[in-house]
């Protein structure tokens, strides 16, 4: 059977990319915010996780304003990084994973999510970053990556809790597939920025770290945030942390922190990271990476 | 549920927030066209066309003339004001060479220099920035 093994949450600025793809990854400005996921990528190598469903959201790149999908679920075989406007990024093609990709995306329907279906389109920094941020420079990415695109441009997105509803029915589809898989969702965005507008700048450094304690343990606080509080405390942008709801909802009732970092700013955004693991009645640690980290 | 109970009362609200556009359905429809002749520069072959005469690469898209004006000018205020969406602005300002820190910095009446000061700072406080309405 297939398992959700982990969640990880992280923001997706594109000037990660840029500073991470010419190599300024460790200069003074960057490498704060760089050594805080210098944990995670030994913690990934450890863990080898089959597949990520990588919850992100497009900007303006597969989506243009001819068609706004809420939600939308890549079942293809591959993506290749966008061109947004200076050329794509040099980094591998993405592979997706079809058969658990169309799993899900039949158990959503059935279970009530009206779903988006996507074949065939390009992936922008909002997923691209991630990965390299979580798996550093690498002549192919070590997973397989379902991309699940959200809409998070043009009012209204999808609210917190029917996020968090949509993670709880990816993790029910997930344990439905019979093939033994190591599962992780990535839940992207975020934390507080606007980048528009005279108010552009705004930071909330409080407000973000009373959401990441929020996604620790057994509270379900997170999910009732209604979207005039993201758009009060977070800035026009911070809105895309309803993405890391469907991650926290994927882990089930209790999570444990594994790892937690946070820096302002990253160009006009402040960083968040964290990793977390569900507690499913298993034991919190199933693939044993923890202690393999303890014994380095 | 966090499902508002009334769908004006939720608009209304959007509209609160200081110095800041959200971009609303009645935003997407006003800058329908603005926002895909933005989208146009993802291709190589149009940012060519676009920088070798842009008045005449805008002919092609049903802008207003104040959009038009807007774009010419780089206003990027303006624009919002027009239904410009940032991630579809983005496209013009990268074609012009220029990073999200610099082209926000232009919205907010300060110079860059003293925007990227602000951000290493620790950014602009929420303080006063919440609600025009309640001037919190």
């Amino acid at each position: 059977m297939a398992r959700i093994t982990a969640g990880v949450a992280s923001s997706h600025v594109p000037l990660l990319g840029v500073a991470h793809d010419f190599g300024k990854d460790r200069d003074d400005y960057f490498s704060p915010i760089f050594a805080g996921y210098d944990w995670t990528r030994q913690w990934e190598k450890a863990e080898k996780p089959d597949v990520v469903v990588l919850v992100y959201n497009d900007h303006a790149s597969a989506f243009d304003m001819k068609i706004i999908p809420t939600f939308a679920i890549g079942c293809g075989e591959r993506y290749k990084p966008a061109d947004e406007g200076w050329g794509p990024r040099k980094v591998p093609d993405v592979i997706g994973h079809p058969d658990l990709a169309w799993h899900i995306a039949q158990s959503l329907i059935l279970d009530e999510f009206d779903m988006t279906i996507i074949n065939e389109m390009d992936v922008d920094h909002g997923l691209t970053v991630p990965l390299s941020m979580m798996f550093g420079d690498v002549p192919e990415w070590p997973c397989k990556v379902i991309p699940l695109a959200v809409n998070v441009v043009t009012y209204p997105p999808p609210s917190g809790n029917r996020c968090w509803a949509l993670g709880e029915a990816i993790a029910r589809a997930v344990a439905s597939f019979p093939e033994d898989l190591n599962v992780q969702v990535w839940g992207t965005g975020g934390m507080s920025h606007q980048l528009q507008g005279p108010r552009a700048g705004l930071i909330n450094a409080e407000w973000d770290n009373d959401f990441l304690d929020g996604l620790i343990g057994d509270t379900d606080r997170l999910r009732h945030i209604p979207h005039i509080e993201y758009l009060r405390e977070t800035g026009s942008e911070g809105i895309e942390m309803v993405m890391w709801l469907i991650m926290r909802g994927a882990l089930g009732k209790r999570t444990a922190a594994l790892h937690r970092h946070y820096h302002v700013p990253c160009s006009n955004t402040a960083i968040g990271h964290m990793v977390l693991r569900p507690d499913n009645g298993e034991g919190l640690d199933m693939t044993g990476s923890g202690h393999a980290l303890a014994a380095e | 549920m966090t499902a508002p109970r009334d769908i004006h009362e939720y608009l209304a609200e959007m509209e609160d927030i200081p110095g800041t556009r959200v971009f609303t359905a009645a935003r997407a429809r006003q800058g329908y066209h603005l926002n895909q002749f933005a989208m146009s520069l993802m291709k190589p072959e149009n940012r060519e066309r676009w920088k070798a005469d842009e008045a005449a690469y805008l002919e092609h898209w049903q802008l207003t003339p104040e959009q038009k004006a807007a774009v010419l000018a780089r206003d990027y205020n303006a624009l919002l004001d027009l239904g410009g969406n940032i991630y579809f602005l983005s496209k013009v300002f990268s074609t012009d060479g220029l990073s999200f820190l610099q082209a926000v910095s232009t919205m907010t009446g300060v110079s860059v220099e003293d925007y990227s000061a602000m951000m290493n700072a620790g950014g602009r406080s929420p303080v006063g920035q919440r609600s025009k309405k309640e001037a919190r």
